[in-house]
């Protein structure tokens, strides 16, 4: 090997370490706070690059429709919730909440579509309408059995995965897409060729993972979803719901994972199944960190990056396994070396 | 039983599964007052706060101000003025002392930060030691410190009912004292105080009325000076004439 193809495939896989590095952080995020293996979240990267490349075509008849279907769920789900407690004094808050703002997204989405606006707008209807899609699933799969068992909730997972992998289906079509590049721009240094386009995804990764490091640390609310993570009972009584951090960090997670796909897009054809294999890799970097450390799982991201590119050169049809075995030393390391403790429930 | 208290609880039973760990409980704290329950390990107590906070689902009705509390979750009665200090006091153990008091603060977060600022003062005033560990991760500091935090957190919710749970458990006696000496202090502020304790003789010292549980029942009440005077009481929770 040349140093020509190794800067080439190190490139390669710090820009998909960089895109695992995100989804890395958004399943440790979902499992700290709301003890949910979050097993969807590839369906929600594959929605976000299937959504921005509808929105190049003209169309979000898919994302639009998913969002109404949901809406409407969760409304009826509120209104059975008011007459179960006797309580409609919050009703049409919860109704606006609920069922007003993802309408008003899907309808956006119906009316802008066709108008084919600029390709940042088509890129910001897409984070906000996958975005939307988060807190939704929350509130109707997850919230009503919030303190079930982890594995209930896992299991719950698992078949909201498929569910959602059939609404793809039938919202996106079988085909999949490639959306166009940001930038063609290529750069030189001492020989060696960059792109633009790995630069950008990096450079928007640790963006947006700084962004949410200043979010956990300095803000209140982000503060409160730590709080939440460490301790459930004692953030309830200072009085953080944990309807309301799930929600939120949902609500996070869909925005990370919609990031992510909106990055993918242009490096590589998206189908409505393919989220499932790039969200595994962000789970083996996030059990990398134990599902709890955000540095080093942001390091496993990019081991597991590089790892993928390099088995490709050496061993193209073994890449997956090469991959995925990386997670039986991590967990007998893990397993040898961290101290069970029981489940704080 | 007075029409003005500020937290009623009227008939009020939890159970585990098949046991009963409360049973028809009844009992009244007053605006500005300290009410204690008092009874050996197992009686019930924590269980009836934590049916009070809402952690615990509860038959009967506990009514706060007026309001039944019965449909509310724990953070809307966080919100209302209602906070619990648990006896595993259930800090944020990996945050600093200044995060979990600032998370104290979560439900008054709409009263702006200048409220919180003027309520974070106070807490460090009352307890200087905070202020000096303020940059240390609560999981770090001793067992009266940690209770300290637990208070101080507390009071940054601005409560109006305090429940405290086995405040001054695990502690050393000068440091139980200074604790007992805050709650009175505390009162003085106008905060009422709902405490429950194992350690009766502290416990009847600083408040006003005192109920004792048993296995689940309330076996007696009254102000707290008669019940200390009371020769069960006396042999059982104070250790005296136990012959």
């Amino acid at each position: 090997m040349d140093l020509q193809i190794f800067a080439l495939l190190a490139q390669d896989g710090i820009t998909n370490g960089a895109v695992y590095a995100l989804l890395a952080l958004a399943l440790v995020l979902v499992f700290a706070v709301t003890r949910v293996i979050w097993v969807p979240s590839g369906e929600f990267l594959a929605y976000g690059t299937l959504t921005l490349a509808g929105l190049q075509l003209g169309k979000a008849s898919g994302i639009a429709g998913m969002l109404a279907v949901m809406a409407v769920v969760a409304a009826l789900m509120e209104v059975a919730k008011a007459i179960r407690q006797r309580e409609t004094r919050h009703l049409a808050r919860s109704l606006a909440w609920w069922a007003g703002a993802p309408l008003a997204i899907a309808g956006t989405l119906h009316l802008v579509a066709p108008m084919q606006p600029p390709f940042v707008v088509q890129i910001l209807l897409t984070l906000t309408a996958v975005t939307a899609l988060g807190p939704l699933f929350y509130r109707i799969a997850y919230q009503p059995i919030a303190e079930a068992s982890v594995l209930v909730l896992l299991i719950v997972s698992v078949a909201l995965h498929f569910a959602l992998l059939g609404l793809g289906l039938w919202f996106f079509g079988a085909e999949g897409s490639r959306t166009p590049p940001f930038t063609s721009a290529s750069y030189e240094w001492g020989g060696i060729r960059v792109s633009g386009q790995s630069l950008l995804v990096v450079a928007t990764s640790l963006a947006l993972i700084v962004a949410l490091a200043l979010f956990f640390n300095r803000t209140l609310y982000g503060r409160a979803l730590r709080a939440t993570a460490v301790n459930r009972v004692g953030a309830r009584l200072a009085g953080i719901s944990p309807t309301f951090a799930g929600t939120l960090t949902f609500t996070l997670g869909a925005l990370v994972c919609a990031f992510c796909g909106v990055l993918i897009g242009p490096i590589t054809t998206v189908y409505y199944d393919s989220g499932f294999l790039v969200s595994l890799k962000g789970f083996v970097a996030a059990i990398i960190g134990g599902l709890a450390s955000y540095p080093i799982a942001a390091a496993g991201a990019l081991l597991v990056g590089l790892l993928e590119a390099f088995s490709s050169y050496w061993a193209s049809a073994f890449k997956e396994v090469i991959v995925f075995t990386l997670i039986i030393p991590v967990l007998l390391w893990r397993s040898l070396t961290t101290h069970h403790h029981e489940d704080e429930e | 039983m007075t029409v003005d208290a500020l937290l009623e609880v009227r008939d009020v039973s939890v159970r585990y599964g098949k046991v009963e760990a409360v049973h028809r409980v009844s009992l009244a704290a007053g605006e500005g007052r300290i009410v204690t329950v008092i009874g050996p390990n197992g009686a019930g107590k924590t269980t009836l706060l934590a049916a009070i906070m809402g952690l615990l689902p509860s038959h009967g009705d506990i009514r706060y101000r007026g309001e039944s509390l019965m449909t509310l979750s724990v953070e809307e009665r966080v919100a209302r003025g209602l906070v619990l200090v648990p006896e595993k006091r259930e800090l944020f153990a990996s945050m600093t002392v200044a995060d979990n008091l600032e998370l104290g603060a979560f439900a008054r977060r709409r009263d702006g930060d200048a409220a919180t600022r003027r309520t974070l003062d106070e807490v460090y005033h009352r307890f200087p030691r905070l202020l000096e560990r303020r940059a240390q991760l609560a999981g770090t500091l001793s067992g009266g410190e940690r209770q300290m935090l637990a208070l101080g957190r507390a009071l940054m919710g601005r409560p109006k009912l305090l429940m405290l749970d086995e405040p001054s458990l695990g502690l050393a006696p000068l440091v139980v004292r200074e604790i007992f000496s805050i709650i009175v202090g505390l009162r003085q502020a106008g905060v009422s105080i709902l405490l429950v304790e194992q350690n009766a003789r502290a416990a009847l010292q600083v408040s006003d009325e005192g109920f004792v549980l048993e296995t689940g029942d309330l076996v007696l009440s009254g102000p707290s000076a008669e019940l200390a005077a009371n020769p069960r009481v006396a042999a059982t929770y104070l250790g005296q004439g136990a012959q």
